[in-house]
């Protein structure tokens, strides 16, 4: 795919560098808010409106921004934006509204938005932007619903607030707890790191987690397994790059 | 094994000294050891704590078995570890509780707290206390509900707390409510001498963990070193047991004896700060993990020195 089109920005921002789970930003609303997939998809759309609109104003005004006082300018185009969307949600989902809270307005700080301000938006064109919002957006949308529903169905026996049957008297209520959101986001990097790993595997493009080396020894005797995941092809390569460092 | 006698020097990695002693032996030790205690709440609350303690070993082992065969590891079902830590896990359970919880518990102190972090000897915490825990954060209401039989109402350590008399004598004996294993002091002590002779465990983290507990208790438990006050509160829950039981986990607790000093002073704070200031009246499981939690940090200050190793003269050439 050609960088910096639309539907490659989009790819990135949900598949790619997905923002909660490969460069794992904005972790405090992905832990504090997920305590149901209602409450996940509130966070992550108005978060993407948020995203979209400040990536492209940024993006617009970026020559016209010093570099200097960047910081303040980026503060004062997404808190224009987090207040419009703060007074539009209590206005018209007073629910939802009621259950996100103190988030809402913190999506100010959201590192996410800062994030893509910084590395992408200021860099780079309008309409690239405007989409790079979009797909991150949409991509740590997905990640918080999934997180959400996990810690629902598993913690309170519900599914988007419908409760089955009396599941609940048997879920273990740490799920919608703090803990139960760590183990959740865990185990989700784990499941989306081991599925790339795979198909890059498939490709060619990296090596097998598991898999041996010339004189047969395999990846759980090697010392250097922890920081390889399939990068090196022998212990030798492994062992030079430890040295280098 | 015939190719390598023909070399004069066979170079391998530590360890190079072999002990009779095995994984195996140990754990075996353990679990007799823990057998005077498991009696006891067996004939202490009934028949139906032998379901839950079978239900809860069998499940850990066959947890351990199914996820090794999963992800393809070497099955290690056979050195008694997963035996053991649901044998724990079983006597950590108030004695009437459901047999499924038993299993989710077993399921979380195997897969979730030993297996995912690498099996035997790398779990951070002891998985019978972490799924202790676990259980008592999800199910606060089945987990401290230790009514059996016809007898109902407060743990003697609750009662104490709440400045009620409790019989001090019933405690010691294990005539008391409380978890399976926990209540009986006298089986947890005969059990716990047993182990001392075979020198699997050492007294220095149960004895600075007691030591530390009694002079915070006397500091600031508000009744001085009022004996009555003191031997309740050391008789009762779970202190006993997860002194010389839990704390003294190979895995979880610091190996230099620096180390395990400052653990079990860390551990006798970190209970007496539960009991006496917190809401709750047991505090032992919480003081254990958060203690595993800091072993590493201990393990950075207290290191294990170097064979040979000599400290370096200050101002010398």
């Amino acid at each position: 795919m050609k960088p910096n089109t639309p539907l490659e920005r989009l790819f990135n921002g949900i598949v790619k560098e997905n923002p909660t789970l490969v460069i794992v930003l904005g972790m405090c609303p992905t832990l504090a808010v997920t305590t149901s997939a209602m409450n996940g998809i509130g966070m992550g759309l108005s978060t993407t409106v948020v995203l979209a609109l400040s990536n492209l104003f940024i993006s617009l005004l970026r020559k016209v921004i010093p570099d200097e006082i960047r910081i303040p300018s980026f503060i004062v185009i997404i808190a224009s934006f987090v207040t419009i969307v703060d007074m539009l949600m209590e206005g018209f989902t007073p629910d939802l509204y009621a259950s996100l809270g103190i988030y809402i307005p913190l999506i100010v700080v959201n590192c996410i938005i800062f994030g893509r301000a910084e590395a992408y938006a200021y860099k780079n064109g309008p309409v690239s932007s405007f989409f790079d919002g979009i797909g991150m957006g949409l991509g740590f949308t997905m990640s918080i619903t999934v997180i959400g529903f996990i810690r629902e169905l598993i913690g309170a026996g519900s599914i988007f607030g419908h409760p089955i049957g009396n599941l609940s008297e048997f879920t273990p209520s740490i799920f919608v707890m703090a803990p139960g959101a760590f183990m959740v986001l865990a185990v989700l990097i784990t499941i989306r790191t081991a599925i790339i790993n795979n198909i890059e595997a498939k490709r060619g493009v990296r090596l097998p987690v598991t898999h041996t080396d010339e004189s047969g020894a395999e990846c759980s005797a090697c010392a250097f397994r922890s920081n390889c995941a399939g990068k090196f092809q022998s212990v030798e390569a492994a062992q030079k790059e430890a040295n280098d460092k | 094994m015939m190719a390598e006698d023909n070399k004069l020097l066979n170079v391998s990695s530590n360890p190079h000294i072999r002990d009779r002693i095995t994984t195996q032996k140990i754990m075996l030790y353990v679990i007799i050891a823990l057998m005077p205690a498991t009696a006891f709440g067996i004939w202490h609350f009934g028949a139906y704590t032998i379901a839950v303690i079978l239900v809860t070993m069998i499940s850990s082992v066959i947890f351990e078995y199914a996820y090794e065969r999963i992800m393809k590891l070497p099955i290690t079902v056979s050195d008694g570890s997963a035996a053991l830590t649901g044998l724990l896990l079983a006597l950590n359970m108030p004695p009437r509780i459901e047999l499924w919880v038993c299993v989710l518990g077993a399921f979380v102190a195997i897969v979730l707290i030993k297996q995912l972090f690498g099996g035997l000897g790398q779990n951070f915490m002891n998985p019978a206390l972490g799924a202790r825990c676990f259980l008592l954060i999800s199910f606060a209401g089945k987990m401290t509900n230790f009514a059996y039989d016809t007898f109902s109402g407060a743990t003697p350590l609750a009662q104490l707390k709440n400045g009620e008399i409790v019989n001090t004598y019933n405690m010691v004996i294990g005539n008391e409510m409380g978890t399976i294993g926990e209540v009986s002091v006298i089986a947890i002590v005969i059990g716990a001498c047993f182990l001392i002779l075979m020198g699997i465990i050492d007294l220095r983290i149960p004895g600075t963990y007691i030591l530390t507990f009694t002079l915070f208790l006397i500091i600031f438990g508000g009744h001085g070193a009022n004996p009555y006050f003191l031997t309740g509160e050391l008789a009762g829950g779970g202190l006993m047991l997860g002194a010389f039981f839990m704390a003294t986990d190979y895995v979880s607790s610091p190996i230099t004896t620096k180390g395990k000093i400052i653990f079990g002073i860390f551990l006798g704070i970190l209970t007496g700060v539960f009991r006496i200031f917190a809401s709750g009246a047991e505090g032992v499981s919480y003081a254990i993990i958060i203690g595993n939690l800091i072993v590493p940090l201990i393990e950075r200050w207290a290191p294990l020195k170097c064979f040979g190793y000599v400290k370096p003269q200050k101002g010398g050439k």
